[in-house]
């Protein structure tokens, strides 16, 4: 479980990029962090792995706080996969890159080839295993960074905006993926602009404003709230805005994925052909 | 005597057989493109990921093969020039690319000084720099901005400046590389809302690489699918776009689109005529069905 306590953290520069945040997060819950560029999400998440230690306020990672643990101890149980994956990709081969940090924990030459494979297999890279990153396209190098870090079987996984680069395809596969780690009672937790996917995945959301949330709560409470939506420079999903349009032929406006709004079409079809 | 009054249509990029492979690379990544675009269109780049599309870009402003090494066959001929015998300073004045990472393109002291750092290159006169500065970033909506340092501003306002910089070059071509991904949703709509703008008023050709089409689609005049480093599909958006063969492709199809499409399979008298690419649309050709008869 992660528990933060009214987080607030500033920057060397005297950025104030948290200010005062509070939430828990329970094993195997999934959750999306939305909202305005600078709004805080990447600061945030980045204290749960320990990467950044609040300036005031406190997080708990498993009960302990992170402030009495090392980056190190950490990552163990939280794997943090970067917006950009030239932050974290380093090694000459793909197969290297996703076995580095599984010899830095310590596991044997077996496990690490094991696990290697099965990273590698699971995010379609096996390809690539002797390919350098870096004369990969954008979407594979991310997705070679994902696989680095799943490797080590962690157990939350954090996701720093994982569409980005990935067509539509991909992103299916992620959001499979995604539901898989879940069935492993795995804490996901994603930081996205992409209003589509969270509308197909349905994760609860938590929306943050200039250091602050605003919002916390399910994905169809949160993404059919177009006047909170708005504060946080988010626009409700193609499907939502559409059903806002039909408000006035009485269709219900509650409506996030594009095959619920089919269903609710037809059975609203159903009744006024009655 | 008769005077015939056409509106000329001016090809600013054509390609033949164009195929590239790059060095150590065994297969190519774009194979046998032939493209005409011309003057004034804004045409949406899908398809895939690695299906060749950033490879085709990087052919448009000579970064292929002056900086990729690789073997090019065929023909790029961009505003006149063939690329391959033009360098990338000369192209950059035709072709502006605008990056999908802002962070990846700007580096001055100031959102002023990395917009004229382009034209300084050129070796403009001064008074030639001063002018086109100015107009680029007031376009571009970043003028107040132009003592800050890039590095202080939000994703939007970057990639605006990112943007004010390929502009002063006074490009008739900009191609975008997912311009907006790594910015929120407002922040993406106002971007692709200002190069619309600029393909409206200036007449700039846009070339947008996007997988997202949902914000981007109904400002589209054409839309192009590649896939294996191949032109799959080209044509009117809403004719593409409603393809089951880009859907299956994996192409992120609108949402309001895959709605009407999901309808019209289950024999919904849904509004005939133009296929929807906005929630609007979709919401118009779905009304259609609820009219009593």
């Amino acid at each position: 479980m992660i528990e933060v306590k009214d987080l607030r953290f500033v920057y060397p520069n005297g950025v104030e990029a948290l200010r005062g945040v509070s939430l828990k997060i329970e094993d195997g819950e999934f959750v999306a962090i939305m909202g305005q560029n600078g709004a805080g999400k990447t600061t945030l998440v980045k204290h749960f792995n320990g990467l950044l230690k609040p300036t005031k306020g406190d997080v708990y990672v498993d009960g302990v706080n992170t402030k009495d643990v090392s980056v190190a101890t950490l990552a163990r149980k939280v794997g943090y996969v970067f917006q950009n994956p030239d932050h974290q990709l380093f090694c000459e081969s793909v197969e290297q890159e996703v076995a580095f940090a599984l010899k830095n924990f310590g596991f044997d030459q077996e496990t690490i080839e094991k696990r290697v494979s099965w990273a590698l297999q699971l995010l379609g890279l096996t390809q690539y295993r002797q390919v350098s990153p870096f004369m990969l396209s954008g979407g594979e190098r991310k997705r070679v960074a994902l696989a680095s870090v799943l490797a080590w079987d962690p157990k939350v996984v954090i996701l720093d905006e994982p569409t980005i680069g990935q067509d539509y395809a991909q992103k299916e596969k992620l959001r499979q993926f995604i539901m898989q780690l879940r069935t492993q009672k795995k804490t996901v937790v994603i930081v996205t602009h992409d209003v589509e996917f969270v509308a197909e995945c349905q994760p609860r959301i938590i929306l943050m404003k200039n250091g602050k949330i605003v919002a916390d709560g399910s994905a169809k409470e949160i993404l059919t709230n177009p006047e909170v939506l708005l504060q946080a420079s988010v626009i409700p999903p193609q499907i939502t805005q559409t059903f806002h349009y039909l408000k006035d032929i009485g269709l219900p406006t509650n409506v996030i994925d594009v095959y619920e709004a089919r269903e609710t079409i037809l059975e609203f079809l159903g009744e006024t052909k009655k | 005597m008769r005077f015939m009054v056409a509106r000329e249509s001016v090809e600013v990029i054509k390609t033949e057989k164009l195929t590239f492979t790059y060095a150590g690379r065994n297969e190519p990544s774009i194979r046998d493109v032939g493209l005409s675009i011309e003057k004034g269109e804004f045409v949406i780049l899908t398809g895939p990921s690695g299906c060749g599309k950033t490879t085709l870009c990087r052919c448009f402003n000579g970064l292929i093969p002056h900086f990729y090494q690789g073997k090019l066959e065929g023909e790029v001929i961009v505003a006149g020039l063939k690329v391959n015998e033009h360098p990338t300073y000369e192209l950059a004045c035709h072709v502006g690319l605008v990056f999908q990472n802002p962070e990846n393109q700007l580096f001055a002291l100031s959102v002023e000084k990395d917009v004229a750092f382009g034209l300084e290159n050129l070796g403009l006169p001064r008074e030639e720099i001063r002018k086109r500065v100015d107009w680029a970033m007031k376009v571009a909506g970043v003028y107040e901005l132009k003592d800050r340092a890039p590095y202080e501003l939000s994703g939007g306002q970057q990639q605006r400046v990112a943007i004010a910089s390929v502009l002063a070059m006074r490009p008739e071509v900009i191609v975008l590389d997912e311009p907006t991904s790594f910015l929120d949703p407002l922040g993406a709509k106002r971007i692709f809302e200002d190069i619309y703008k600029l393909n409206q008023k200036l007449g700039i050709t846009v070339i947008l690489v996007e997988h997202r089409l949902d914000l981007a689609a109904k400002y589209a005049t054409r839309v192009i699918v590649m896939n294996d480093g191949r032109v799959l599909l080209d044509g009117d958006p809403r004719e593409v776009l409603s393809l089951e063969k880009t859907r299956l492709l994996g192409v992120g199809i609108p949402k309001a689109t895959r709605l009407y499409q999901l309808l019209k399979n289950d024999g919904i008298p849904l509004k005939s005529g133009k296929v929807p690419l906005t929630p609007e649309e979709a919401a118009e050709a779905i009304k259609e069905a609820f009219k009593s008869d």
